[in-house]
């Protein structure tokens, strides 16, 4: 997803650690994290996902004054369209791969910016879901020296009906 | 703590129970903080009668940042340089995973000394539900 700045905020990060399930110190008590070999607080492996929270447009988070397609008083807000179809639907895909390289440590208190470049993308005959297509994206996550931080590399898959496992 | 290179060799395992009887609250909690609201991850109504699954189920970053845990644990904070995963099956609410890390490799880089993983986390009926591979930076 495309930021203009991602701040790498302590508070987020001990929030983001918590919701894994990870009690490191080095994620929430900067005392201690000054005694580690990064020096501060740093962002856990899979933390720059979280950039979603600072792209104005990303689609799934509701917005404001706009039908969301997640259950209200029906089970879902979207209003169905004249003649059209039966609305909702799954929301877009499924993450199918994401893979990261770290070019540098994410530390509390960088402001990142991302840019995205779109990658490959590929068919493939699914055993549960009918047909499967996939396509990759690229993310360049930098610091404000303009260094690169960590590249992600997205890949997405959207099935003709829902695969379950 | 890093790993030092001369205890480690080629086919070592390292692993961790990373959830026990994942909670629908705690993948509501991964939902606010990541910023992916996609109903889905936390609303039954939604998932089970618009999009036709069994379930909400968690998010695949979830189960790839509590897998994140046991490597960070393992090779130590700020030592990975690359991991990368396939979601290979759903985690619904309930789920009890174990992570793993393997040696696959030991190699010398510019002076450097690295290791390559092959990551996997289960269930516990020995289903795959993360399958992916790392590599991090050990000491000489």
């Amino acid at each position: 997803m495309a930021v203009d700045k991602f701040p790498i905020e302590a508070g987020h990060i001990m929030m983001f650690a918590r919701s894994i399930g990870d009690a490191n110190p080095i994620y929430y008590d900067e005392d201690y994290a000054k005694g580690t070999e990064p020096g501060g607080v740093v962002a856990p492996p899979t933390f720059v996902q979280a950039s979603a929270q600072f792209d104005p447009d990303y689609f799934l988070r509701p917005k404001i004054g706009q039908e969301w397609f997640g259950s209200a008083k029906g089970p879902t807000g979207i209003t169905p369209k004249e003649g059209g179809g039966s609305g909702g639907g799954s929301g877009g895909g499924l993450h199918a791969e994401q893979h990261y390289v770290y070019h540098k440590p994410l530390v509390a208190g960088d402001t990142l910016t991302a840019t995205v470049k779109p990658g490959k993308s590929w068919e493939k005959e699914g055993r549960r879901g009918g047909k499967l297509m996939f396509s990759e994206s690229v993310t360049e996550y930098r610091d404000l020296t303009g260094d690169l931080v960590v590249t992600a590399t997205s890949v997405g898959v959207r099935t003709e009906r829902p695969a379950t496992s | 703590m890093p790993l030092k290179l001369s205890d480690l060799s080629v086919g070592d395992v390292y692993s961790e129970e990373v959830c026990n009887n994942l909670s629908r609250t705690q993948i509501v909690q991964y939902a606010g903080t990541s910023g992916d609201y996609n109903p889905l991850h936390s609303d039954e109504i939604f998932t089970t009668q618009v999009a036709g699954y069994p379930s909400v189920f968690a998010h695949g970053m979830l189960s790839m940042g509590m897998t994140g845990r046991m490597l960070t644990n393992y090779v130590g904070d700020g030592r990975l340089t690359a991991y990368g995963v396939r979601f290979t099956a759903q985690v619904f609410p309930g789920a009890t995973l174990t992570a793993s890390a393997t040696i696959d490799a030991i190699r010398e880089e510019n002076g450097e000394h690295f290791i390559d993983l092959s990551v996997s986390t289960q269930d516990s009926e020995g289903v795959e539900v993360i399958k992916g591979q790392a590599s991090a930076r050990v000491d000489a």
